[in-house]
């Protein structure tokens, strides 16, 4: 064996073994790698065990249409969020970003109440991988070709 | 012709220095063709208005900051296994570039989450990984200051460059693999571009003209390189005569 090949082995070696390991250590954390929780796994930990309300999470899903409203105080904000599975009520004071619509995907920082309720101190939106120009959306919509404005 | 041709550290300046002049005139000319597309001819997208436009630059410098990565991890395995004089030149080289790319891409992607997003900065799958590429390529930059010996501090940074190429399948697949706040992949996936031809087009040129940008740069990075060490050869030729 050459002194090229040798080296060219343990090089490899050393890559493999080294990615296995970031491989292992991933999966490891999986749970604190994931940046929101959709309302189906939500359901599912809460099934578990309740979600304390000092536990500060994220959830992400799309905002149902015709769910958004204002409380009688006129400044918090609710909506519904839902992965077309589980649905998770939303409350929140403060400033929505502006691509924030019903049918938008969202991601809402906050914690759980008693009463089941998500109550954000922050909403994120989340924009989906399809760009195209106006028309083309619109010419979509017409053709009944839209696929929504979720992924 | 075996990858020891361009060995010659006489016979690679001569033809890096005939290709660098062409390579310098088609980023030119590729530049000012994608950013009159991107900025004046492609329409404003239906969901971000003008806004997607920021879209041309950071898109390609995020591919950049990559494609950078993976030259230097696999000029350092070649650096590393067959002590090719170049590869480890080439390395060293292409580190600061991608360093820059890498950083447009962060600064890009913040300027366009504040408006889109609601947020400059979160700490998600996507955005953690490649800022941790941001500091692979600086580390990777500090090694080769750190240690004297130019040999000792060359076999040193390798092994860090492949230590660190695991990083570049995590952010490609971050998207995928977990919940991000970034969204998926919109021209290099299975199913074909999400991505209108009006939009893609001005996209892939800006691709290719930052891709001139990188071999320009590279060529005028590993000649002045090359030049660095032959003025300390001559120095120290100068002191034992």
């Amino acid at each position: 064996m050459t002194r090229k090949r040798r080296r060219l082995y343990i090089v490899g070696g050393f890559m493999l073994i080294f990615a296995t390991a970031a491989a292992l250590v991933l999966a490891a954390f999986e749970e604190n790698i994931v940046f929101f929780y959709s309302p189906t796994e939500l359901a599912r930990m809460m099934e578990q065990q309740p979600i304390p309300p000092e536990r500060r999470l994220r959830i992400g899903g799309l905002v149902v249409e015709d769910s958004v409203g204002r409380d009688m105080d006129g400044v918090t904000i609710t909506f519904r969020v839902t992965d077309t599975v589980e649905v998770v009520p939303v409350k929140f004071r403060g400033l929505l970003p502006d691509l924030f619509r019903e049918g938008q995907g969202i991601v809402a920082e906050g914690s759980m109440a008693g009463d089941g309720t998500f109550i954000a101190t922050e909403v994120l939106a989340k924009h989906d991988e399809n760009y195209m120009p106006k028309e083309v959306a619109e010419a979509l919509k017409e053709a009944g070709q839209w696929q929504g404005d979720h992924e | 012709m075996s990858i020891h041709y361009f060995a010659n550290p006489a016979r690679f300046t001569r033809l890096a220095g005939r290709i660098q002049p062409w390579a310098g005139g088609l980023t030119a000319v590729l530049l000012l063709i994608g950013l009159y597309m991107a900025l004046v001819e492609a329409p404003a997208d239906y969901q971000q208005g003008d806004t997607v436009r920021i879209m041309f630059v950071h898109v390609p410098a995020a591919w950049m900051a990559m494609f950078c990565y993976t030259f230097l991890a696999v000029a350092s395995a070649v650096a590393l296994i067959w002590r090719h004089p170049l590869a480890d030149l080439a390395a060293k080289a292409s580190a600061p570039i991608g360093a820059s790319f890498t950083f447009l891409a962060l600064v890009t992607g913040s300027i366009w989450g504040k408006p889109m997003w609601g947020t400059w900065w979160v700490w998600d799958a996507r955005l953690t990984s490649v800022l941790i590429l941001f500091f692979l390529y600086l580390g990777y930059m500090a090694l080769w200051e750190a240690i004297e010996d130019g040999q000792k501090a060359g076999k040193a940074a390798a092994v860090l460059a492949l230590v660190g190429a695991v990083n570049v399948p995590i952010i490609k697949f971050s998207v995928d693999w977990w919940n991000t706040l970034h969204q998926p992949a919109s021209v290099l996936r299975m199913d074909g571009p999400a991505i209108h031809s009006s939009m893609l087009w001005p996209l892939l040129i800006m691709a290719l003209a930052f891709k001139a940008y990188f071999v320009t740069l590279l060529l005028a990075r590993m000649r002045m390189e090359l030049n660095l060490r032959r003025i300390r050869a001559m120095r120290l030729a100068e002191r034992t005569s």
